[in-house]
């Protein structure tokens, strides 16, 4: 029962559609085929999640894998609130901080030092709460060096670092990982998995998405795999991935 | 700035390093960045100068400073809604990605371009002054005002940028209806100008009464109150259906950016 109380997500019978709207574009054709336009817009529905359900529990880290298109992204989007569910219940506990991709909170005509006070305020921090971390994040980021400089000089590999570096230093309760760690240098690598094996040691959960199955087995303590909306496994990261790997 | 509420303080922070952005990388990619934001109302101004005092010997008094003191205001106006109307679209990824107030990418947006409007007075000053015109007092409730059209046009690009996602067309009806709003709003020529019968709909032209507002303090020195209450009504009406256009949408963004 000890269990139960430590719940932190819960999917309930969680099911998502998007509705495709491309169908309704263009006053011409909204205006003469009326009829038509509003019987496509409820026949055109993509289910993305059907029927989902299943619990996180704090502490645990969970990888969730599938081909493009399985839902592994409406789920992220359910975590993080970005997304409702059609249909269903999803609880979230905590506070929920999740990576940016690269491109998302950064402006290439601003240096690092003012990008990640502008990231770390869109992850949620007031601008005093970032300046007292800043320090740390530019250590840990390990570009003392560049923090001046425009982010477009940035090589890929240096965004990633700046990006990862900015969301492990946001305090959540949850934290969604989404396909980022493959972009830095074994160095910042080695650095990254250390900095996960911290936060899971703090009482933090995480949900890592990604389709280095080495890098799941290495971090997760738990795996789901999602296949066309569906869960279809649901366990012991090596089993899971063995799956897969050998089904797809 | 600093609150005691951290909510009040976290929006407050979000809003300003937002427009701090824009304002930043605007100035830092061009020298003339300053100039870039006065011109293109400025070759304006001379267009009209040139087409209406010149070639149709329109009878207004200190044409340029007339015109100037209507485009900029106007020219506010445009940039935000044009602005407003990919707004969200171009920040999908973060609007995918992180749950945070998408409101405060218009709220900043706006502040950015008001600012750009406040820098450009310095060149409605420079007009009185080679008008020899006088200062008028009633400049103090130019930021009140201000402050009212920075509602005005939060909430008409609220109503904008979350419509449009569903809607896309909207984008070019925007388009075609500034630009009939354009010659409806007494900028080019004076209120006084539209036949009495007509001039009722000025009123409910809410880019009229600013421009009207402006020409008062900045040129005729003197005030139309039953204007101010319409415009500080009209405002927040605005404002508050812009906020509620928004919050009935804003759930369906991260599905449709």
């Amino acid at each position: 029962m000890k269990e139960e109380s430590s719940c932190v997500i819960k999917f309930e019978n969680v099911t998502k559609y998007y509705t495709l709207y491309h169908n309704f574009v263009g006053i011409k054709n909204f205006l003469f085929n009326l009829p038509s336009v509003i019987k496509n817009l409820k026949r055109q529905k993509f289910c993305a999640l059907k029927n989902v359900s299943f619990e996180i529990y704090r502490k645990q880290t969970v990888g969730i894998i599938g081909k493009n298109g399985a839902g592994k992204s409406t789920i992220l989007g359910l975590i993080a609130k970005v997304l409702k569910p059609s249909l269903g219940k999803v609880y979230v506990e905590g506070k929920v901080v999740g990576l940016l991709e690269l491109e998302a909170g950064f402006h290439p005509d601003l240096t690092g030092y003012e990008n990640i006070i502008l990231n770390g305020i869109l992850l949620g921090l007031t601008k005093s709460e970032i300046l007292s971390k800043i320090d740390e994040i530019i250590e840990f980021s390990g570009l003392d060096g560049f923090i001046f400089q425009p982010l477009r000089t940035y090589s890929s590999g240096m965004l990633a670092r700046l990006g990862f570096s900015v969301s492990v230093h946001i305090p959540a309760d949850i934290l969604l990982i989404d396909e980022v760690l493959a972009v830095g240098d074994l160095d910042f690598q080695k650095k990254c998995y250390k900095k996960i094996e911290e936060i899971k040691n703090k009482d933090k959960t995480i949900i890592f998405v990604s389709h280095d199955m080495d890098a799941i087995t290495k971090i997760c303590d738990r795996v789901i795999l999602v296949k066309e909306g569906e869960i279809i496994k649901d366990g012991n990261p090596y089993e899971v991935v063995e799956y897969y790997t050998e089904t797809s | 700035m600093r609150f005691k509420n951290r909510k009040i303080q976290y929006i407050v922070d979000l809003i300003l390093e937002l427009a701090k952005k824009e304002l930043k990388v605007r100035y830092k990619n061009s020298i003339l960045g300053y100039l870039w934001s006065i011109l293109s109302p400025l070759s304006l101004a001379i267009v009209f100068f040139v087409a209406f005092k010149i070639f149709m010997r329109l009878k207004i008094e200190n044409y340029v400073l007339f015109l100037i003191t209507g485009l900029f205001s106007w020219q506010w106006f445009t940039n935000s809604v044009y602005a407003s109307t990919n707004l969200f679209l171009n920040n999908a990824t973060l609007i995918k990605k992180i749950k945070f107030p998408k409101d405060s990418l218009i709220y900043s947006m706006v502040l950015n371009d008001l600012v750009h409007f406040v820098l450009a007075t310095p060149v409605i000053f420079l007009f009185i002054l080679i008008y020899r015109q006088k200062i008028s007092l009633y400049l103090i409730l130019f930021p009140f005002v201000v402050v009212l059209q920075y509602l005005f046009i939060s909430g008409i690009c609220l109503i904008v940028s979350s419509i449009n996602l569903f809607f896309r067309d909207l984008e070019r009806l925007v388009v075609v209806f500034t630009n009939l709003l354009f010659y409806l709003t007494p900028i080019i020529y004076s209120p006084e100008m539209v036949p009495q019968r007509y001039r009722i709909f000025l009123l409910f032209n809410p880019m009229s009464n600013f421009v009207i507002l402006y020409r008062n303090m900045f040129i005729f020195d003197r005030i139309q109150f039953e204007i101010m209450i319409a415009t500080l009504i009209f405002s927040i009406m605005i404002f508050l259906i812009g906020q509620s256009v928004y919050k009935i949408l804003e759930w369906r963004f991260a599905e449709v950016v």
